[in-house]
């Protein structure tokens, strides 16, 4: 009964909780308009011919000087505020949840070997780790950055772009994976199901992914939501700091950073307006992980 | 348990090692050192007469030690942007860094853990909702935005306080400090009120967790079944048990506080070594970022020796093992 | 003294308010000792905890009476309450080891305690709590007091809980299970203590456990409870002896006795669900029985385990589990063996299965020889043709998987069946044979009780035809009335199919009833081996004998 009654209970909690569909809400619009922008955007922020300067710096629509067909306004550029968000938007999720697939696949691959095999395998996992740990995660960011830069020749860098900063934010949450693995994984080692499989003889891989993967899927769940919202944040963090997506393909954190001229002079939509976006985005997902952890561990409720 | 701390020595040195090997091959793969030196004009022969005389010939694992012996010295090399000794550069800059991280990291234990613990003995009041939904927030704003926002209120709109750099600092035998005129407290409030803030939830979240958990344990229920005063239940009892795995935590996040600073210190213009470490990665400076790498990797285990001795010092099942 | 009438707790949840007790009455005189019987879901932690005002949230107490003396229990403030604790009430629960601040001395715990509810100075505490540990049997108390709670053995934890609860000279002590997690030589030394407290200070108890026996041995009277409602009440030696109700006539029924063996446990009525379904199961096990019954024997074996390192000038001595185990087990018989928490049951288990690589010595199954631990391969034949039933109904079965798909397993692994469907029809006709009905192939593990998980487990072991069977303490964790249920089946099981199998467990009333010679381990060496009724009725060691006298059993004068 209990598995059925915790779906159903799931969804009787997700019902009865206004915070939780409030941040479904949320971010299932912020996601349905990334995924759909390049067609219902006004505008192609990646497309120099699309907008013009003459349309630079208009305030949103309830404001004096408005122009109705930008809705939010548009940037010192002239590109619309809307469309710039929503592609923004896009690239931050195409890049956190990228970069939370490796991740995830790297740090649980790991992490489940090593709760497995123990012994060296494992000691030699964990000392990786803590190598990795000793560098936080905007380090590791920054330094895969770095190299790239200084590896790669100018010409393919802007191209590679996106390829590197998923590989560096990869690189810096799959500890977290791994260990979440590893500990449930040692749990799971000593129940009983785990034990007759290995004794009937069960290949270890088969062990690993069909009997232990589905019973440590939980906390794992947990980690992938509130590790998108670092993911994204990573992302921002690093645009925002120059060394992310350049600002003609910007992401949110770079429109946040173009913002900041603005600051102190009159068009405080530039800045404020992906600012909202950004948290309002990342605010839903750490609620739906909250929430999602109640359910896997109904004592904190 | 002597042997415990050797061990963790011992693991500690080898991360090091590790950290002091990735720095290296920053080094000698990433662009080559002789044309970040030289320039252009200088021939062809001379370059690999430098080459020679600098040993960057020499086999690879004869570089390496020789890197790490020279680290150990404290000659980091020299900066390919500034010309400058990299030892000069970091540790003019670490007092900044320091100061404001430990600022930051105590502000947010003032504040993240007697909230933790109230929110965990009050779990269904008012104001725990609240505290909770507001952190929920605070874990989601990154750190610059904080940054900004906080600027903007206090910097733009009310003008009390400064908005960048450090403002009146002192000399202490070669340390410059900012925590000795109320000027530098001026201009080291906000930005380590923006670092401390993701550290601050953090922290107050993991504490009520823990605690929550301990107050279901066995030994709580017993000793309420003793009839121990709520108080003593409460501080002794719980928060004391609370604290220890907790501490291990706040270990790693002093690391975390050392890598946000970089933002922070990018917002604020604070002249510390995150904000050295941005610029040398912006013209690849790569003996900066090398040093760098090793020194912060440096702090961090330190950090966490200190908190494994803690841990030892705290919980006597690990100082005392023999059962009779 | 403690009366209680119509007591119901009640425990409000999003799907309707659930009665855990209902119109319980009891009464507990000073000095006297109550037991409080039942199986698991029965009630009896909640009367406890509903007393000392200790319940669980969100339960309350919807109804009822409870009074202490002259003071209405029900009627006071949470600081009058609190205060009442310790005081009057105490309460001491299963496990020693988790119940003392680990954090704090033994001496910090007592001296905190007496202080909160006597207003005396430290030193006067400090000595009341030496005092204390003399008299309820730690010596050199004035030095042991100084230590942790984690350097106290278990039962001497258990002794520390004790004098923390007699600190205070409480009227009542609440005991939840209290020797359950110890040894059965400590627990008697504990049930000892309880009775000597109960004489001498004139504290009554309520004893709170699912034993039996330990109710027989301390209790004077006794009240049984079942989901929640008391079923029947009175002195200990007419409840257990002659009982009215028909649920505690079952109850005793399913109580294995440790005087005799008996054929088969008296059961209610099992509703038979179509015999002749597991027909199928059952040819087929029969056809597959190509290999004549076979033994299994171990010469020697021994395994040491790695200590942990906790010096750098030399390495700890290896920790012996099990030390030169010569062990033969007859083809087509029950083997039981009889151990302690610690004895090395679990390992021996582990290294006939070829989980736990032995350092030395060799085994043999059947008449060739059994690769030892790692250098078994995956594929080697005794990987099917030796099988186990594990203790954890909860984690024995992965709750991830379908019924099917945990049934069908060593069906297709083994490749027995190549057909799926085939493997589903032969696997739910297994089912049956194990006494489940066979649409149970669809549900999920948490859907089943814990007696079911067992049955289910039982099949999944059959399904691999195995010739030799490893039952590891496979009912020590279900209630005594599905016990007894478990313990026909493996019998009729056994006794079908000629299996020869391995009985593991630490209650030897239990190994009694089932073992055809008895094999007695005590820290990992053989103390005696022989026939189980000249084992049981004439034991050689010291050992044996001395788990025989200790073991809390019902008199047999009582027997109807």
């Amino acid at each position: 009964m209990t598995a059925f009654l915790k779906k159903y209970e799931g969804l009787w909690l997700f019902v009865h909780s206004p915070a939780a569909m409030v941040a479904a809400f949320v971010a299932a619009l912020i996601i349905i308009g990334a995924v759909f922008a390049p067609w219902i955007a006004l505008v192609n922020p990646y497309d120099l011919a699309s907008f013009s300067l003459f349309d630079g710096l208009l305030p949103p629509v309830w404001l004096e000087g408005a122009n109705p067909k930008y809705l939010l306004g548009t940037d010192d550029q002239g590109r619309d505020m809307i469309s710039s968000i929503l592609y923004g938007a896009r690239l931050s999720l195409v890049i956190g949840l990228s970069a939370l697939t490796i991740a995830a696949v790297l740090g649980v691959g790991l992490g489940l070997a090593a709760g497995y095999y123990g012994g060296r395998f494992d000691a030699v996992v964990m000392r990786i780790a803590d190598v990795q740990l000793a560098l936080p995660a905007i380090l590791t960011a920054l330094l895969i950055d770095g190299i790239a830069r200084g590896i790669l020749p100018a010409a393919i860098q802007q191209d590679l772009r996106v390829a590197v900063l998923t590989l560096a934010i990869a690189l810096s949450l799959w500890v977290n994976f791994a260990r979440t693995a590893r500990a449930s994984t040692f749990v799971q080692m000593n129940k009983e199901y785990v034990q007759a499989a290995i004794m009937m003889g069960q290949h270890p891989l088969r062990v690993m992914f069909i009997h232990i993967l589905p019973n440590i899927l939980g906390p794992l769940l947990v980690i992938m939501t509130v590790d998108l919202a670092s993911a994204i944040l990573l992302e921002a963090t690093l645009s925002f700091l120059g060394i992310g997506l350049p600002a003609d393909s910007p992401s949110l954190g770079t429109l946040i950073r173009i913002g900041m001229q603005f600051l102190l002079s009159g068009e405080w939509w530039i800045l404020w307006i992906p600012t909202l976006f950004l948290v309002a985005l990342v605010v839903s997902i750490n609620i739906l992980g909250d929430f999602l952890r109640d359910i896997f561990n109904p004592r904190l409720r | 348990m002597v042997y415990f701390i050797l061990k963790r020595m011992v693991q500690s040195v080898f991360v090091m090692l590790a950290v002091a090997f990735l720095a290296f091959s920053l080094f000698r793969f990433v662009g080559d050192p002789i044309t970040q030196m030289t320039g252009v004009e200088t021939s062809v022969t001379d370059q690999e007469r430098l080459r020679e005389e600098l040993g960057l010939n020499d086999p690879f694992v004869y570089q390496f030690a020789r890197f790490t012996g020279d680290m150990l010295r404290g000659d980091f090399g020299f900066s390919y942007r500034t010309r400058q000794p990299v030892a000069e550069m970091i540790a003019s800059r670490i007092p900044a860094t320091l100061e404001l991280g430990l600022v930051a990291l105590i502000i947010s234990l003032l504040v993240g853990v007697p909230t933790g613990v109230y929110t965990a003995l009050r779990p269904r009041g008012v104001l725990t909702q609240t505290i909770l939904m507001t952190t929920l927030v605070g874990v989601s704003i990154p750190t610059f935005v904080i940054g900004i926002i906080l600027i903007f209120i206090f910097g733009v709109q009310l003008g009390w306080l400064p908005t960048f750099g450090r403002g009146g600092t002192v000399q202490i035998s070669g340390w410059e400090s900012s925590l000795f005129t109320i000027d530098g407290w001026r201009a080291l409030l906000l930005p380590a009120i923006t670092l401390g803030v993701y550290q601050l939830t953090l922290t107050m979240r993991l504490v009520r967790a823990e605690m929550m958990e301990v107050m279901r344990s066995d030994y709580i229920r017993f000793a309420m079944a003793r009839g121990v005063p709520m108080r003593s239940l409460h501080y002794k009892h719980a928060l004391a048990n609370t604290m220890v795995p907790v501490i291990t935590i706040i270990g790693l996040q002093f690391g975390g506080v050392i890598a946000f600073s970089i933002v922070t210190e990018s917002v604020f213009q604070w002249p510390g070594m995150g904000l050295l470490f941005l610029e040398s990665i912006r013209f690849v400076d790569i003996p900066v970022m090398g040093v760098y790498l090793v020194v912060i990797a440096f702090f961090f285990v330190l950090v966490n020796l200190i908190v494994d001795l803690l841990y030892v010092a705290i919980d006597p099942r690990l100082r005392i093992r023999d059962v009779s | 003294m403690l009366t209680i009438k119509d007591l119901t707790v009640k425990f409000p949840s999003r799907f309707g308010d659930f009665t855990a007790i209902q119109d319980v009455d009891m009464t507990i005189k000073p000095g006297e000792i109550q037991g409080l019987v039942g199986e698991s879901g029965a009630g009896k932690s909640t009367v406890g905890a509903a007393v000392i005002g200790l319940l669980q949230a969100p339960g309350y107490v919807a109804n009822g009476q409870l009074t202490l003396g002259d003071t209405n229990l029900r009627e006071l403030t949470p600081a009058q309450a609190h205060d009442l604790r310790g005081d009057r009430i105490s309460m001491i629960f299963q496990d020693p080891q988790t119940s003392l601040n680990p954090l704090m001395t033994v001496e910090d715990q007592l001296i905190e305690t007496i202080q909160a509810h006597a207003d005396v100075s430290e030193k006067a505490a400090r000595k009341r709590a030496v005092d204390l540990l003399e008299e309820i049997g730690i010596k050199n108390a004035a030095q042991r007091i100084k230590a942790y709670p984690h350097q106290f053995s278990g039962g001497m934890r258990q002794r520390v809980v004790i004098a923390l609860a007699i600190s205070t000279d409480p009227e009542l002590i609440i005991a939840d299970e209290p020797t359950t997690a110890l040894d059965v030589a400590v627990q008697s030394q504990v049930l000892d203590l309880i009775q000597r407290l109960a004489k001498e200070r004139q504290i009554a108890f309520m004893l709170i456990t699912h034993d039996i026996g330990v109710i027989a041995q301390v209790a004077d009277r006794v009240t049984v409870m079942r989901k929640g409602q008391v079923i029947e009440t009175g002195d200990t030696a007419q409840v257990l002896g002659a009982p009215q109700h028909p649920y505690t006539q079952a109850l005793m029924d399913a109580v294995p006795p440790l005087g005799r063996k008996i054929d088969r446990f008296r059961v209610p009525a099992e509703d038979d669900t179509a015999p002749s379904q597991g027909n199928a199961a059952e040819q087929w096990l029969l056809e597959g029985q190509q290999h004549d019954l076979t033994g299994l024997s171990l010469q020697n074996l021994t395994v040491r385990f790695a200590s942990p390192r906790t010096s750098l000038f030399h390495k700890p001595p290896p920790y012996v589990a099990l030390d030169d185990v010569t062990l033969n087990i007859k083809p087509g018989s029950i083997m039981g063996l009889v151990g302690e928490s610690g004895s090395g049951k679990s390992t021996l288990a582990k290294a006939i299965t070829g989980l736990v690589t032995p350092s030395s010595g060799a085994m043999m199954l059947g008449d060739t020889e059994l690769p030892l631990g790692k250098s078994r391969s995956r594929h080697h034949p005794s990987r099917q043709l030796v099988q186990m039933v594990f203790q954890d109904p909860y984690s024995s079965l992965n709750s991830r998987h379908r019924i099917g798909a945990i049934l069908t397993e060593p069906l297709w692994f083994y490749g027995f069946v190549k057909d799926a469907r085939e493997r589903e029809k032969l696997a739910a006709s297994m089912l049956a044979l194990v006494g489940m009905q066979p649409d149970a192939i669809t549900k999920y593990p948490h859907q089943f009780s814990g007696g079911q998980r067992q049955r289910i487990a039982v099949a999944r072991a059959l399904l691999a035809r195995p010739r030799f069977l490893i039952c590891d303490e496979p009912t020590s964790a279900l209630d005594v009335s599905i016990q007894a249920e478990i313990l026909n089946l493996l019998k009729d099981l056994q006794a079908k199919f000629g299996l020869t199998v391995l009985f593991i467990s630490h209650n030897l009333a239990v190994v009694r009833q089932m073992a055809d010679e008895t094999a007695v381990l005590r820290n990992g060496k053989i103390e005696e081996i022989g026939d189980t009724h000249t084992l049981y009725t004439a034991p050689q060691a010291a050992y044996t004998k001395s788990l025989l006298e200790l073991t809390p059993v019902m008199p047999t004068s009582w027997a109807r």
